[in-house]
C-alpha cells in the first residue's frame, strides 16, 4: 500500500461548521486531490471530488470528509460533550511543511522558552523534567503523560506565570490532542487540539480548536491568544529541513525531551502511515 | 487611557501601533477583534468605527478616530514624543524623507502584506503579480538602505530613526511569512537588526527577540556594531 493510500483511510477536516453560508462554495486540497466544498441551505456541507460525493461529518465544531469508501472511525474526544466548556475552532492557517511535522512540534515541550519566550516558557526555566510515554493498546494511541514545565502565562485566562501539566494524545496521524492545567479549574483541564488537513506532502492546512473552562475572556481574545502562539511555531515548522519528517533513526539525534516525538514516528512506522515522512537515513 | 486601539494580533499594521507605542512608552487599551477567522472587522460595531473595514482603528480619548496606520505613527510621536526625534517637524529635509517612506510603508502593505495574508490564512489572491510587485518593492527599499549606509546611516530618513523606519519596518521583516526571504537583501537584514535593537522594542509572531538583548554577553549592543559603518 502506497503512503498516499495509508492516508486515505482517515477523516480530514476541511471547514469550520458555520464558516460557509448557505449556498456558498470554496475549494480546497486534500492529499493532493481537488475538493469542491458547498454549504447546503440545511446547514450542512457538500463535499465531492472529480464530481463525486464525498462523505462528510460534524465534529468538534469542523466538517471532516474522507476519501475512502471504507475509512477508520474518527477519533474520540470526550470532552466534547462537556457542554458547559467554551468550544473555540481557530481559523484554518496554511503552513508549508509535512503534516506529520505540525503535530510532532505540537508534541514538543522543550521549545517553549525558546519559540514562545514569556508565554509558555522562560529562561532560565528550560529544564524538561522525565515524563511517560506509552502505546495506549485499546485506542492504538500515543500517550505522553506526567509532564510538567513552567509557564509565565499558560493561558488567556492565567495571572502569573504556574507550573502546568501536560498530557498528550495521538489519536490519528495528523491529529494531536492536549490537556492542560485550567488555571481558572483545579477539577478539569483544558483541551487543546490540533487538526491537520494534509495538502500534499509538504503543505498543510492547519485547523487549531480548543474546549475551555474560561468565563471570563472573550471570544476573539481566546482566538488570538492561540493564533500568537501557533504562529510563532509556524515560521519554525517552515524553516525545518527535511520538509518530510524522517521516520528512521540516524537523520535526526533525538533527545530524552524527545521521547513523545520517538515514540510517534515509530508509532507512524508501525502502522505504515508513511504520508509525510521521509524513509531511510 | 491615552487611547484605544482595536487590535489583531497577527495583523503588521496593528503591530506598527503597537511597536511604536511601546517605543515611546505610552500605554494604551486594546480591544481584541476576530478578524481571522470572524472577519469581525468587516461587521458591525466596527464598520461604525471604520467604515473601510481595516484593522487597526485608534480612537483617542477625544473620540477622534484614526483609521490609516501611517497617520497613526504621526498621530502618536506628536502626541507623546518629547524629544521630537521620531517626527522632528523643525527638520524639513528629515520630514521630507519621512513622508516619502510613510506613503511607501502602504505599498508595503499592499503586497507583501496581502501575499502574506494569502500564504497564511488561505485569503483568495492573485499572487503571482503582488508577489511580484513585493519583490520590486523590498528592491527599492534594499536600494535605498544601501545608499543610506554608504552615508554612514542605518536609518531609512536621516541619521536617526523615525517613525519611517517603523512604518516600513513589520511588512519587511515579516516577509518570511510570505516566502520571500531575507537572503537576497542584506542591507535591509542590518536595518531590520537595528530596529530590533531599539530600546523599548517587542515582537509578534514571526518577529523574534535578539537573544542578545536579554542576556548582553559584554557585546557592544549597539546597531551597527555587527557591520562596517
Amino acid at each position: 500500500m502506497s503512503a498516499r493510500e495509508h492516508a486515505l483511510k482517515y477523516w480530514y477536516p476541511v471547514a469550520m461548521v458555520n464558516e460557509l453560508a448557505s449556498g456558498q462554495t470554496r475549494e480546497t486540497v486534500l492529499l493532493e486531490t481537488p475538493l469542491q466544498l458547498e454549504a447546503t441551505a440545511d446547514g450542512n456541507l457538500n463535499a465531492s471530488a472529480h464530481k463525486q460525493s464525498l462523505s462528510v461529518q460534524n465534529a468538534f465544531d469542523h466538517w471532516w470528509v474522507t476519501l475512502s469508501d471504507n475509512p477508520y472511525p474518527l477519533f474520540k474526544v470526550p470532552e466534547a460533550a462537556e457542554t458547559d466548556r467554551r468550544f473555540v475552532p481557530c481559523g484554518v492557517v496554511r503552513v508549508l511543511c509535512s503534516p506529520l511535522r505540525a503535530v510532532e512540534n505540537f508534541l514538543d515541550i522543550a521549545h517553549f522558552p525558546f519559540v514562545h519566550t514569556d508565554v509558555l516558557g522562560a529562561e532560565p526555566h528550560t529544564e524538561v523534567y522525565k515524563y511517560d510515554v506509552k502505546i495506549d493498546d485499546t485506542h492504538d494511541e500515543v500517550i505522553a503523560s506526567n509532564i510538567r514545565f513552567y509557564q509565565p502565562q499558560a493561558a488567556k485566562s492565567a495571572e502569573g506565570g504556574i507550573e502546568t501539566q501536560y498530557i498528550y494524545r495521538v489519536p490519528a496521524p495528523m491529529v494531536a490532542v492536549l490537556y492542560k492545567t485550567c488555571p481558572q479549574r483545579e477539577d478539569a483541564m483544558d483541551v487543546i487540539a490540533l487538526f491537520v488537513q494534509p495538502v500534499d506532502e509538504e503543505t498543510c492546512d492547519v485547523w487549531p480548536w480548543m474546549a475551555l473552562y474560561d468565563d471570563t475572556s472573550s471570544m476573539a481574545d481566546l482566538i488570538q491568544f492561540q493564533q500568537f502562539i501557533f504562529l510563532q511555531d509556524r515560521t519554525i515548522l517552515e524553516n525545518q529541513l527535511p520538509r518530510k519528517l524522517p521516520i528512521d533513526p540516524g537523520l535526526e539525534i533525538p533527545t530524552r525531551a524527545d521521547l513523545t516525538s520517538v515514540s510517534y514516528r515509530r508509532w507512524l512506522k508501525k502502522r505504515g502511515a508513511y504520508y509525510g515522512a521521509l524513509e531511510g537515513r | 487611557m491615552s487611547f484605544t486601539l482595536y487590535n489583531y494580533v497577527l495583523s503588521g499594521n496593528c503591530y506598527k501601533v503597537r511597536l511604536m507605542a511601546s517605543l515611546l512608552k505610552v500605554s494604551y487599551e486594546a480591544v481584541s477583534v476576530d478578524f481571522h477567522p470572524g472577519k469581525a472587522h468587516k461587521q458591525e460595531p466596527l464598520l461604525k468605527l471604520n467604515p473601510a473595514g481595516t484593522l487597526p482603528v485608534l480612537v483617542t480619548a477625544d473620540h477622534e478616530i484614526l483609521t490609516e496606520t501611517q497617520a497613526m505613527l504621526v498621530w502618536l510621536a506628536q502626541q507623546y514624543d518629547v524629544d521630537n526625534t521620531w517626527w522632528p517637524a523643525h527638520n524639513q529635509p528629515q520630514i521630507t524623507g519621512i513622508m516619502q517612506w510613510l506613503a511607501f510603508a502602504s505599498r508595503l502593505s499592499a503586497t507583501v502584506g496581502e501575499l502574506r495574508l494569502h500564504t497564511m490564512l488561505n485569503k483568495p489572491l492573485d499572487a503571482a503579480p503582488t508577489r511580484a510587485g513585493a519583490i520590486k518593492a523590498l528592491r527599492e527599499l534594499e536600494s535605498h538602505l544601501t545608499e543610506q549606509r554608504i552615508h554612514g546611516h542605518p536609518w531609512l530618513a536621516g541619521s536617526s530613526p523615525t517613525i519611517a523606519d517603523i512604518a516600513c519596518f513589520p511588512y519587511t521583516a515579516l516577509s518570511p511569512d510570505a516566502n520571500i526571504e531575507h537572503d537576497n537583501y542584506p542591507a535591509i537584514r542590518s536595518w531590520l537588526h537595528a530596529v530590533r535593537c531599539l530600546d523599548g522594542f517587542i515582537t509578534m509572531p514571526g518577529i523574534f527577540e535578539l537573544h542578545t538583548l536579554r542576556n548582553p554577553a559584554g557585546a557592544d549592543a549597539s546597531p551597527l556594531s555587527d557591520t562596517v559603518a
